[in-house]
């Protein structure tokens, strides 16, 4: 009787085992769809909305529009970027705050898209790019203010 | 308690592994690295033979103090920290935070960002329940189920990056709404994903729910029975397998979920398969919501008008919300600041990683794996 049982649950494993791999076997002999992508060849297209790390766009005129108000540097919870401001002399003798340097340092950002969220003048928006491996860490120290450049006319 | 002496002079043993103690139990660690235990968790077995005896979870190794973090950062700011917890429902993690938020502030948010909210968390709910389904079948040795839930996985986390900007850790829900609008694609790329789900769920039921040597290993193994789980504090799919009626979204609805209907799956078994019957059949019920939701997402703003520095009355405040694994409390402390005094998570994993040794003792030291995996465990959840 226990033998009888036995053989039994066997051949009822055996038969279901076979049932999932009836579908493995499906998708092994006819693969109508690869989803795999083979990526150093073929890179994912991402949407416009990743993000990737920030970046300061600048005009044809190597222009930017950051002001440097810190508004990003406060709403970042890292304590990721951190602005230089300088004083700059206008040409009518008035003196104005201006950027120096924007650090980005890329190693502390989780990309959590407040810097973004809190800039009132859309200076920096959000990259796609992904592949941020270096051989040195202080490479992802970043400088996102082009050397030269300077605030755009008119944003305040 | 151990002293501090105590523990710098290493006079408390804590796991003499490998040896034979001299009641005749063995003593092992499963982990802290271990892939059956997906992250660090640590669990000092006592054995005799192959019965488990004693399970005793030591924590701590992915320990990053996210709530006394949390005191440091502003209102906005603290949002992002918690998707790192349970990530698997990090969307749910915001969710509950920014709620919190807007309970001290009294903001009234947007119908439209609430219907946003609501699908965004279903999503993230199927997709957690998916990569757990995956998980748990290569935990009992199957490896083919885990590509395929990461083949509908991966339609999911293609909309979240599409409308969020990120896979994982999303961060979309501020408080007073949701950060962007969604994308023009989402609802299209929704009822895609809707139409090869219900395509594909089948084979989950031939692969894995139908095979008597998953069903062997898992019924009747790591039962817990009603008053302990309720004893035990278990929230999510665990207290549901065993018949306890634990749904935030029926018993406390919020948001939009009094509106949208679908049942509390609940079982009495409250073994193994149980809990993972309650999951397969929760993926089909969320379906459901968002089948109802998508083509009714109210126009409006998505985002409700605040001020930039948020300052929450001084005063304690309390929500909860239920996440893939269960209830999800958020407590704040405010001091009338615009950091909060005290943030504590009431987090499910904990709570139902604390009935392991209920359910598992007496049990065969294979059969831990299975409850183990229907637990569902995400150790940054435990271990904030």
């Amino acid at each position: 009787m226990f033998i009888k049982e036995y053989i039994k649950d066997v051949y009822s494993g055996v038969k279901s085992l076979l049932a999932g791999m009836r579908r493995t076997g499906k998708y092994f002999i006819t693969p109508s769809e690869i989803i795999t992508e083979q990526y150093p060849e073929f890179k994912a297209k991402l949407s416009e909305r990743f993000r990737g790390e920030v970046v300061m766009p600048h005009d044809a005129n190597n222009e930017h529009a950051c002001t440097g108000c810190t508004a990003c540097e406060l709403a970042c919870p890292n304590g990721t970027i951190k602005i230089i401001t300088k004083v700059d002399l206008q040409p009518d003798g008035k003196k104005k705050k201006a950027i120096d340097t924007f650090v980005y340092h890329l190693e502390m950002c989780t990309m959590c898209n407040l810097c973004i969220e809190a800039c009132p003048t859309d200076a920096i928006k959000m990259a796609q790019n992904f592949e941020h491996s270096v051989f040195d860490r202080n490479m992802l120290t970043k400088k996102l203010n082009k050397a030269g450049s300077k605030i755009r006319e008119g944003v305040e | 308690m151990y002293t501090t002496t105590e523990i710098l002079e290493q006079k408390i043993q804590v796991a003499p592994t490998g040896e034979l103690q001299d009641t005749g139990d063995l003593v092992i660690n499963i982990g802290p690295q271990h892939p059956a235990t997906h992250g660090v968790l640590h669990l000092v077995i006592t054995l005799d033979g192959e019965t488990v005896k004693k399970i005793e979870p030591h924590l701590g190794y992915i320990h990053r103090s996210i709530e006394k973090m949390c005191e440091s950062l502003s209102y906005r700011q603290f949002i992002y920290s918690t998707s790192r917890m349970d990530y698997l429902s990090a969307h749910i993690n915001n969710h509950a935070c920014a709620m919190c938020v807007e309970k001290g502030l009294q903001i009234e948010v947007p119908r439209r960002a609430m219907v946003i909210r609501v699908l965004m968390d279903e999503l993230t709910r199927i997709a957690s329940h998916e990569l757990w389904w995956g998980a748990m079948a290569m935990d009992l040795g199957a490896f083919t189920p885990f590509f395929h839930a990461f083949r509908e996985r991966e339609k999911i986390t293609d909309i979240m990056e599409e409308s969020c900007g990120a896979r994982l850790t999303m961060n979309y829900i501020v408080p007073g709404g949701v950060m962007n609008d969604i994308h023009p694609d989402f609802q299209q790329k929704i009822k895609e994903f809707i139409t090869q789900f219900k395509s594909k769920i089948y084979e989950y039921d031939e692969m894995v729910t139908g095979n008597i040597i998953f069903q062997n290993r898992t019924k009747g193994v790591g039962r817990i029975s009603k008053e302990d789980a309720i004893s035990y504090g278990c929230s999510g799919p665990v207290a549901r397998a065993s018949g306890v009626r634990s749904d935030i979204r029926k018993l406390y609805p919020y948001e939009v979920y009094n509106e949208v209907e679908f049942d509390e799956i609940l079982e009495t078994a409250g073994d193994s398969f149980a809990r993972y019957m309650v999951r397969v059949r929760e993926m089909h019920q969320s379906i459901s919501i968002i089948e109802q939701l998508i083509d009714n997402i109210p126009e409006g703003d998505f985002q409700a008008k605040t001020k930039a520095v948020l300052k929450l009355p001084k005063g304690e405040f309390y929500t909860r919300v239920e996440t893939a694994r269960g209830e999800l409390g958020v407590y704040i402390i405010s001091e009338g600041g615009t950091t909060p005094y005290r943030i504590k998570f009431r987090s499910p994993g904990f709570s139902n990683l604390s009935a392991l040794e209920h359910m598992a003792k007496g049990g065969k030291l294979g059969d831990l794996m299975a409850t183990m995996g229907t637990l569902d465990l995400v150790i940054p959840d435990i271990d904030r």
